[in-house]
């Protein structure tokens, strides 16, 4: 048994930018174990996929391109990986951690034997083997993690934490069937209906320059004119981290982060934001980021530039206080 | 219709948290604990369910050493009919793979017509330990469900699922299933004080290791690929500048800066 493998996760042919991180990752771990990193493309006619993939510097692409893979539903994904995991034998399945590839990468663990250590942002290779690093308890704090025993594992790698693989151009590694895959049973155990928009009144965020973003701290939805007040001073957008938008304070078209919009403004002013990392992925993009906080140790304050610990609403009104008399009249 | 409802008892994460002596994992003592948020709508969601189906019965199973006994006891208050604590020493330091499987041993014992949990723990969030505890029972599964309606008299069910960059998609599956909800797919009530005098009288039945058939080196530790070295609070390198004094000094001092040094003012 040896070999890493990356998992690539495409809507229809075209890549999510995970899957690139997740090959980097793959890269990480094969140079740790000295072993080869190859990609794997599921799918239907993912010709150019898997082509594009041939160019990130893996050893091989494998690819199941099938019709009953067109759509992604996970029995038959997980069916087919299963199939060519135990003909092929790779000690580590590499995933992004996404909401798709973790539907079904533990079902791929379970039937291959594996076992699971999911959404690694780090890896270092130590005397005792390799170290895996992952947020644990929302992000407060991060968990070193050892693999026990020698048998197969899949693993999943948090959107950010690796860079996107380059694809280069030049010498492109070869491309190669995966035939157990094909004689799999991939009967869909899911009828697929539909996708719908989950927000109805949708708030193009992405278009906003600044952004307040109110998170949990805030209370409850009585105290949401401290913030509106802010936004109204900073002529920004108002958003939310997904508490917020869970309970129902603001309508889910102002979610920002994993499930919600990402973000890129010039201004992101984070307030009773603790900073999980699916709020993170969605703002950390913003090239100026104000993060104020009750919680000296909020995750927040390790990705904003400037930061204000205390009572949002001191600081807050303070704030609206401050931009208001120091604004040219 | 009979529906499992998997739940966790979690650290309070509005708590604040420090490490335990040897670095390995949190300092438990004195500190608050609460039932998952995910696994509370999860339980939402049966009691709605059993509601409009105008009967059936929710079971509530966690794992996890004495103190866990408080969050069986708030889901029974809630409305859960009764509850299996999977409770044995064995049973520590257990990851997702050791979980699952005695979580499934334990499910398994009836049978079910459906099995709903939290999409992720507050406080470990592996976020596979529901789509393990699927695989082992031969069930079809989802994460991240944002709406479950039943079909052909609950041999069906229409799942909502969140994916990413605001999307859903829809798509039936036969029941039995394991469904893992999102926070966010309802608001959990409150419990009645009716709720909370009534859950004194139901039963919370308590199993181990041996009840189940599991093996000493399948369960807990020694059932486990993974195992926790070291945990730490994430290095603040490169941080942001805090700034301190009062509010009003501090807001003055960010104003300041935002117009000239960030320059986005």
């Amino acid at each position: 048994m040896g070999g890493v493998w990356a998992i690539l996760q495409h809507r229809d042919g075209k890549a999510h930018s995970g899957s690139w991180e997740a090959i980097t990752a793959a890269k990480r771990i094969a140079e740790a174990t000295g072993d080869t990193a190859d990609a794997v493309v599921l799918g239907s006619g993912v010709g150019d996929l898997a082509r594009e993939a041939a160019r990130t510097g893996v050893s091989a692409v494998r690819v199941a391109d099938l019709p009953a893979l067109a759509a992604y539903v996970p029995g038959p994904y997980a069916a087919a990986l299963i199939a060519a995991l135990e003909q092929e034998r790779p000690r580590f399945v590499v995933f992004p951690h996404t909401y798709q590839s973790v539907d079904y990468m533990a079902r791929v663990a379970h039937g291959y034997g594996a076992g699971v250590l999911s959404e690694v942002v780090a890896l270092a290779a130590g005397g005792d083997g390799l170290v895996w690093t992952r947020p644990i308890l929302e992000g407060k704090l991060q968990a070193k993690v050892r693999i026990r025993g020698d048998g197969p594992m899949v693993v999943s790698v948090q959107a950010g934490a690796f860079a996107a693989a380059e694809r280069a151009a030049g010498a492109a590694a070869p491309i190669e069937a995966l035939p157990a895959a094909a004689a799999a049973s991939l009967e869909p155990e899911r009828e697929l209906l539909g996708v719908e928009d989950a927000a109805t009144d949708v708030v193009d965020l992405t278009a906003a320059e600044r952004i307040v973003a109110v998170g949990r701290g805030i209370g409850g939805p009585d105290k949401l004119p401290v913030v509106q007040e802010l936004a109204a001073a900073l002529g920004a957008e108002i958003a939310a981290s997904r508490p917020v938008i869970d309970n129902g304070w603001l309508p889910r078209d102002r979610q920002i982060g994993s499930s919600g919009q990402t973000v890129a403004p010039k201004l992101y002013v984070a307030v009773g934001i603790s900073g999980a990392i699916q709020h993170l992925v969605g703002m950390k993009g913003a090239a100026c980021t104000v993060a104020i906080n009750k919680d000296p140790g909020a995750p927040i304050f390790n990705v904003a530039d400037y930061g204000i610990v205390g009572d949002l609403f001191e600081i807050v009104p303070a704030l609206v206080k401050a931009l208001r008399d120091g604004r040219p009249s | 219709m009979k529906i499992a409802v998997c739940i966790k008892q979690v650290p309070d994460t509005e708590a604040r948290l420090r490490l335990n002596k040897q670095g390995t994992w949190i300092e438990e003592e004195d500190l608050p604990f609460v039932l998952n948020e995910s696994d509370e709508c999860a339980l939402e969601e049966a009691l709605q369910i059993r509601e409009r189906q105008g009967g059936g019965e929710v079971v509530a199973f966690s794992l996890g050493p004495e103190r866990v006994r408080e969050a069986l006891r708030k889901a029974l208050a809630l409305g859960a009919d009764r509850a299996v604590h999977l409770q044995d020493a064995a049973f520590t330091g257990g990851d997702p793979i050791a979980t699952a499987r005695a979580l499934a041993a334990a499910v398994a014992r009836e049978p079910f017509d459906l099995v709903l949990t939290g999409s992720q723990s507050d406080d470990l969030g592996w976020g596979v330990t529901a789509s393990l505890l699927a695989a082992h029972l031969g069930l079809p599964h989802a994460w991240l469900v944002m709406g479950i309606e039943l079909e052909d008299g609950g041999a069906a069910a229409r799942v909502v699922r969140e994916m990413e960059a605001g999307k859903n998609e829809i798509f039936r599956l036969r029941l039995p299933a394991v469904l893992e909800v999102q926070a966010g797919i309802n608001h959990p009530r409150y419990a009645s004080l009716k709720g909370i005098m009534g859950a004194k009288r139901k039963e919370i039945a308590s199993v181990g290791r041996a009840d189940l058939g599991l093996a000493e080196d399948v369960a807990g530790a020694a059932g486990s690929r993974v195992e926790i070295l070291a945990v730490e609070f994430p290095r603040a390198g490169g941080g942001a500048k805090i700034l301190e004094g009062d509010a009003a000094s501090a807001a003055a001092q960010l104003v300041e800066l935002l117009r000239s040094e960030a320059r986005v003012l």
